[in-house]
């Protein structure tokens, strides 16, 4: 049971998982790049509620941990801190923004798969990728809502329903692709990548299901 | 409050939707920098950005032309993308361009560039991002802040400078320096930090949510020590006025559809959307697409959060025919910028 989220990255997306974790209700530890102090006054004004950490106490105290750091720095994170843990991976390879990177170019898998080969022993579960941070706020609505978003999710299937809970809570409906390897179907350039779809639509786009 | 605009250049479309060339962007941009001073409005910003469809890549030379061809305007880059240019040059042109307005109406807000390009053109590697930026800020504000022409630098990025003249001074003594984000925390405690204003680009979601943001950035400027009145905040947001709300819609759409079109090419996203336009270019979207009663009130209602001091707005992209660029300049100078004076006025 997920009672704790950590989240390692204080920047624009980490930020606004971090207010809709802690709007669902979880603790919510979070870390910068540094020390705790760094971020303090940040996280009392911008995250109100959370914990300030290293990313180090952070993977150590969640339960689940989300990585939300650019995705040319996911090396700075210590594989080993997050070993056995669920972890989300919500970063994209978006040359515009990060430029070229060439493990990613150079390898035709996602980006994801190339993210859990060096976090060997964690749990990985692609998602909250393929929505703004600022939709993440914005969007949220309880569930049964005609106009609740769905969010596509993909990792082994035990951690994935772990996952799926989480994101439940947070105000989406869960759509579950399939392995690590299904995620491709939601990263930029594909149809669902920011764009809104409800959790059938999504379905429909993932392949799961026949459009009506 | 002080009402603006800012641009990347446009180049306009043939009614085919071909490009015609990016040197009629840039005339039709002076053309509207002009126009703007002329029907009063305070501010008109330049925005470095190095694509064909946005051709506006020297804000220093727009400047200077500007400041020839202006009497009250407040020039400024919108931003000037410091990483990726030389510090001294970049305060020399807006330096230049402030001697040629008279004084006291050129500003510069120093920015990272939320895009790549400028990487590559000038020959910067993007592993480099954090740190050229900081660096460069910091040499920047050393030269401004100097008492006199002689300048003395060192750090990683650029050859040290040791006793060397960087001129012309400004009129003033100092150009107004101003920090560019988009909305990460860490800047705004930068910006807070150094004692810099701090201009906030708010590009999508509900603008009135980057409250906590301004908080953050006044408390980090009261915490480093710095009072008084570069503690300010000012807004861009995207933004056309038109006599109806309906037309200043129907005008800004087709821009904005084409803009996406690109941008969604670049980075991956699927078609526009026409309900995601219509959420956002309604209260409390971020598109402040409207009539003067319409966008005034959001103005205002967005002051209530984040106390801004200037707000100035970006409608021309996508080819956005010049006729309505120079009606919304004409409209938030003369009929939005006295509404929101009123409304402030009255709380």
């Amino acid at each position: 049971m997920v009672t704790t989220i950590g989240i390692l990255g204080a920047g624009r997306v980490g930020s606004a998982v971090a207010r809709t974790a802690l709007k669902a209700g979880y603790a919510v530890h979070i870390s910068g790049s540094g020390p705790a102090a760094d971020i303090q006054l940040i996280v009392d004004i911008v995250i109100p509620g959370a914990v300030a950490m290293t990313a180090a106490e952070v993977a150590a105290s969640a339960d689940l941990v989300i990585l939300a750091v650019p995705m040319h720095k996911f090396r700075t994170v210590d594989p080993g801190t997050l070993a056995g843990k669920i972890v989300i991976d919500t970063m994209n390879y978006w040359q515009p923004i990060d430029g070229t990177l060439d493990e990613f170019t150079t390898d035709a898998r996602s980006s994801s798969e190339v993210v859990a080969d060096y976090f060997a022993s964690a749990h990985l579960v692609k998602t909250l990728n393929h929505i703004g941070y600022h939709d993440l706020e914005t969007d949220a609505r309880p569930a049964g809502d005609p106009q609740r978003h769905g969010l596509a999710l993909a990792g082994e299937a035990e951690t994935a329903a772990v996952v799926a809970e989480v994101l439940n809570r947070f105000g989406f409906d869960p759509v579950y692709a399939g392995p690590l390897v299904a995620g491709a179907a939601f990263e930029p350039g594909s149809p669902i990548f920011g764009g809104r779809h409800t959790a059938d639509e999504l379905a429909i786009e993932l392949g799961l299901a026949e459009a009506a | 409050m002080e009402i603006g605009a800012y641009s990347f250049g446009d180049t306009p479309l043939d009614p085919d939707g071909s490009p015609r060339s990016t040197a009629e962007g840039i005339r039709n941009l002076f053309d509207a920098i002009v126009a703007a001073d002329k029907v009063g409005l305070d501010y008109f910003g330049i925005g470095e950005h190095h694509t064909v469809s946005m051709p506006a890549s020297s804000p220093g030379a727009m400047i200077a032309a500007a400041a020839a061809a202006t009497d009250r305007i407040i020039l400024g880059s919108a931003a000037s993308i410091i990483s990726t240019d030389d510090p001294v040059r970049v305060f020399q042109q807006l330096a230049t361009a402030d001697a040629i307005s008279g004084g006291g109406r050129v500003e510069i807000t120093a920015g990272r560039g939320s895009s790549v390009e400028t990487f590559p053109l000038f020959g910067y590697d993007l592993a480099d991002y954090d740190r050229l930026y900081a660096e460069k800020l910091d040499l920047l504000m050393t030269i401004n802040d100097s008492p006199t022409e002689s300048i003395s630098w060192s750090g990683t990025v650029r050859p040290a400078l040791t006793d060397l003249a960087v001129v012309p001074r400004p009129v003033r003594g100092r150009l107004p320096i101003w920090l560019a984000t988009g909305g990460n925390a860490a800047s705004s405690a930068r910006a807070g930090k150094l004692g810099l204003p701090v201009s906030y680009g708010i590009i999508g979601g509900e603008p009135h949510r980057f409250a906590p943001l301004a908080e953050l950035y006044r408390r980090s400027a009261t915490q480093a020590g710095h009072t008084g009145e570069d503690i300010k905040v000012s807004v861009a947001t995207f933004g056309l006025v038109a006599p109806t709300k309906n037309e200043a819609l129907e005008r800004f759409y087709p821009g904005w559809h084409n803009l996406n079109v690109e941008m969604g090419r670049l980075r991956g996203w699927g078609a526009p959307d026409r309900r995601q336009f219509d959420t956002q270019a309604a209260a409390p979207g971020a598109y402040y697409v409207g009539d003067p009663d319409d966008v005034a009130e959001r103005i205002a209602h967005l002051h209530g959060y984040l106390g801004h001091m200037r707000h100035f707005f970006q409608a021309d992209f996508g080819g956005l025919p010049q006729e309505h660029l120079l009606e919304s300049i004409s409209l938030l100078a003369t009929e939005v910028k006295p509404r929101v004076a009123r409304l402030l006025a009255a709380k």
